[in-house]
């Protein structure tokens, strides 16, 4: 009879044991992907931020190449349909979650790239903007601010991978699923930064 | 079976990440607050400038690095002074006041890196404009060491009193815009002075007298000790979000 008790109160107190270690377990795992999570959110806030940058110089470049005589409207046009279209796409972290969504918002910055890349080649038939002292400190914002945008999607990218990479190792890709942590998108790579550096000292 | 196919999978990926990382050991170890890998400058125009931007650190606690490299080969210029900035941490962690001022000899291309911490002060027009109109003229004279001291001293005088050892707050908004036409207003005037001054080559001698023996940093004043003979340059932590402005000459 008291063998029979014992045997079953350390079966109980095995079992108590390893649930209260799953449990320590689970609130680790949960943590880690909380700060995970916070992470990416944070670093596509910056994202964010610096395509906003980019949005708030355009009126201000658009307005000084505008005073060029005969400077072509067809351009600058595209430009400002692009902001235009950028702007109203609402951005909210859930973005993060939804492919189509996410690709929708890569799709129109990136239109808006192109269309002032091609402003910026078109500027080069101007040798009179070229030298006025006011357009070169707004392209040299524009172009810091294109770069700062590459650094940001780059950052976001390895934070997002890092995610990522922990929700869908096992074991705690088990956890994840259950507590809804889902795959978020990443950025497409640059071009030219894929290739790796060769450089001559 | 799926299981261990996901592992072998991880594996792999986890490789692959290892190799993409070991493409970045091109990027260099800086060792010296100014770094010539060309041989353009001579000795003593190294330690001058080690020695100047060593003593600015001290005083401000901003670090400024230079370095100059032969081609980069078609790598992008903004991504190598990206990524050298990062993996150097120039700049304190707490205030991220790095600069990373860089030259790529053979392209022709140069660009000032900026930390976070000194955007503001170091705006990326300003930047530009510090290239355009201080270092160009001199690198299209192909005299090197007066583009780059020319540059390194405008940086100086931009980013002087942002950040001291013990950090001040910031101006308010409104008058930082005033302040840096300022700025560029007495960068104007004093490399206009320097540019008069720097008719006598004996000048640059003198210069040394005022940083005597290198007391601080215990090289005990040996002038032929290269660029590394002030203690060298170690980053202090500070982070880049890819401010600062590129040219050309």
């Amino acid at each position: 009879m008291k063998k029979g008790l014992l045997i079953s109160l350390s079966i109980v107190g095995a079992i108590v044991i390893v649930l209260l270690i799953l449990v320590i377990w689970g609130v680790g795992v949960y943590n880690n992907l909380v700060t995970l999570n916070e992470s990416v959110n944070q670093s596509w806030s910056q994202v964010e931020n610096q395509y906003q940058r980019r949005a708030d110089l355009i009126p201000n470049l658009v307005n000084t190449v505008k005073g060029y005589a005969n400077f072509e409207k067809d351009v600058l046009i595209k430009v400002t349909e692009a902001r235009a279209s950028v702007g109203q796409i609402k951005v909210t972290p859930e973005v993060l979650n939804d492919p189509q969504a996410f690709q929708k918002f890569e799709a129109a910055q990136g239109q808006l790239t192109g269309a002032l890349s091609r402003l910026m080649v078109t500027v080069e038939k101007y040798p009179d903007l070229k030298a006025n002292e006011n357009f070169l400190q707004l392209q040299a914002q524009l172009e810091g601010t294109e770069n700062r945008i590459t650094v940001a999607r780059m950052y976001f990218n390895q934070k997002v991978q890092e995610y990522n990479t922990t929700i869908k190792r096992f074991p705690a890709a088990i956890f994840a699923g259950i507590a809804g942590f889902r795959e978020k998108q990443y950025f497409k790579a640059v071009q030219g930064a894929e290739t790796p550096p060769k450089v001559e000292f | 079976m799926k299981k261990v196919l996901l592992f072998i999978w991880l594996l792999f990926y986890v490789t692959s990440l290892a190799q993409s990382e070991f493409a970045n050991s091109q990027i260099p170890i800086l060792k010296n607050w100014a770094n010539d890998y060309t041989n353009t400058l001579t000795q003593s125009q190294l330690s001058y400038l080690d020695h100047n931007l060593s003593i600015y650190y001290d005083s401000t606690s901003n670090q400024i690095v230079f370095l100059m490299i032969q081609s980069l080969n078609g790598y992008p210029l903004e991504t190598f002074t990206y990524e050298t900035a990062s993996k150097n941490k120039i700049g304190t962690k707490k205030n991220n006041n790095g600069i990373l001022f860089f030259v790529a000899k053979n392209d022709r291309k140069m660009r000032i890196e900026v930390g976070y911490g000194l955007e503001g002060a170091l705006p990326d027009a300003l930047c530009s404009s510090i290239l355009r109109n201080e270092v160009r003229p001199y690198f299209q004279q192909s005299e090197y060491f007066e583009g780059v001291k020319a540059g390194i001293d405008a940086i100086k005088l931009a980013t002087k009193g942002e950040y001291v050892a013990v950090q001040k707050k910031r101006n308010e908004n409104g008058i930082r815009g005033l302040g840096s036409f300022f700025l560029i207003l007495a960068i104007i005037i004093i490399s206009f002075i320097s540019r008069i001054g720097r008719g006598g080559r004996g000048g640059r001698g003198g210069g040394f007298i005022f940083f005597p023996g290198g007391g601080f940093f215990g090289s005990g004043g040996s002038s032929g000790g290269g660029g590394g003979g002030f203690g060298g340059f170690s980053g202090g932590g500070g982070s880049f979000g890819g401010g600062g402005a590129s040219g050309s000459w």
